[in-house]
């Protein structure tokens, strides 16, 4: 065997070498910010449908990510979700009449919350809530509704031809 | 009617065996506290099993992600998906690749030597030396090695997934272009610290398994060279058949 000093820096070097990976997988492979001091606040949205909303997914500003969301859940007395984001202190000038909504990336992709900004000179505080919300879209609703709507219009048409004939027979006759 | 005979001798072997290994394992725990009281022996063993295994495991593991970078992106370009390659092989080489590779090096670089070590000492009669003076050999030799095996495997699959994705990195975006920025982000946005723990649970629970293996075998090994041999063979085959087994039921759990 080597020298016991030897085995000790080599031992040493092991462990350092594979606490270095775990943390760098930890910490950048994986969507978890670590941080030590409070460097984020929370925000309130409810909505009527999140659709396939799930934690951990992104609120962006102009395509920009500025925090993630953390909690979802269901009130039963407002019968609404409620979603609570937890946005990166650097964004701290929000303003509160901006609109937070549900958006898809691309056709199919995840969901995530879109906030457009308002007008106003006042800024967002933790623990606020987003006033002005607009739900998910869910696709299948919009094609339903684009079906349902096409079938109405046929029987329309058809009840409209069948009232214009009608008049027309007993003349014939 | 002998088939139906030997089949069922065989069985009860296994069973011997197992339920051996099982007491064996429990007489290990039992004892671990004292491995707290001689640390020194601790060190060593993990730089046996971990800091003497570090160079196959780095070297292995910049191959196998090279060859994950190669082959998936052949995979994903042909469904026009080249950007999730970073993705695709993080959470590959997490939550499976890493610590199943990882435990079979093991096996052969760390568990074969331990076997050998303890089986060559039970051949030259060293463990019964240790008991005539009075020395538990199971606190003095087993222990020890089975800690050090423990603690070194979860640390060599960190090694091992962070080597991969370099390689993984070097083949897709040095050599095929992918964008560099697009390769991080996606895989950090898909990837979770749960697939991380997973990584590194089944990196303890192989460790665990291996280690335990490895000094069954050579503690119990027949005190001949053939008997040593022998041991030294079987701790590989049990530990991969082993590790392949665990990694269903502890990927069946954690899903």
């Amino acid at each position: 065997m080597r020298p016991s000093r030897a085995i000790d820096v080599s031992t040493g070097l092991f462990v350092l070498l594979g606490l270095v990976a775990i943390v760098f997988l930890v910490t950048q492979i994986s969507n978890r910010e670590f941080s030590l001091t409070e460097t984020s606040f929370r925000l309130n949205a409810q909505f009527e449908n999140i659709g396939g909303l799930k934690t951990g997914a992104p609120v962006k500003m102009a395509g920009v990510t500025i925090g993630r969301v953390e909690t979802i859940s269901y009130d039963m007395q407002l019968l609404k979700a409620i979603v609570t984001m937890r946005i990166d202190k650097r964004y701290d000038q929000i303003p509160t009449d901006s609109d937070a909504s549900i958006f898809t990336a691309g056709l199919l992709g995840g969901q995530y919350i879109g906030i457009s900004p308002g007008g106003t000179e006042e800024y967002f505080k933790d623990g606020d809530q987003v006033a002005f919300v607009q739900d998910a879209i869910v696709l299948e609703n919009l094609i339903s509704k684009y079906l349902f709507s096409q079938a109405d219009k046929e029987t329309a048409a058809k009840a409209e031809a069948a009232a214009a004939t009608t008049p027309a027979t007993p003349a014939k006759e | 009617m002998t088939l139906i005979h030997e089949l069922l001798e065989g069985m009860q072997d296994f069973l011997a065996r197992a339920g051996a290994m099982t007491r064996f394992f429990v007489r290990v725990l039992l004892i671990s506290p004292a491995g707290f009281l001689r640390p020194r022996l601790v060190i060593d063993q993990v730089y046996n099993a971990g800091a003497l295994s570090l160079v196959i495991i780095m070297t292995s593991g910049l191959f196998v992600g090279m060859v994950m970078g190669l082959q998936g992106y052949d995979l994903l370009s042909r469904i026009g998906s080249e950007d999730s390659l970073g993705t695709g092989a993080a959470l590959t080489l997490l939550k499976e690749l890493g610590p199943v590779v990882t435990a079979l090096l093991f096996a052969g670089r760390a568990g074969t030597a331990l076997a050998s070590e303890i089986g060559l000492m039970r051949a030259t009669d060293q463990l019964s030396a240790m008991e005539i003076m009075a020395v538990d050999p199971m606190k003095r030799v087993v222990l020890p090695r089975f800690l050090g095996g423990v603690i070194s495997m979860p640390l060599l699959t960190g090694i091992f997934v962070a080597v991969s994705l370099y390689g993984v990195q070097l083949i897709g975006v040095q050599y095929f272009g992918i964008d560099q920025g697009q390769f991080w982000s996606e895989m950090r946005s898909a990837v979770d610290i749960e697939d991380v723990r997973e990584g590194l649970i089944k990196g303890l629970v192989f460790g665990v398994a291996c280690s335990l293996i490895a000094v069954f075998e050579g503690y119990n090994a027949e005190p001949t060279a053939e008997g040593v041999g022998r041991a030294t063979t079987r701790t590989v085959v049990v530990s991969a058949v082993t590790t392949l087994v665990l990694d269903y039921i502890v990927t069946a759990i954690l899903l």
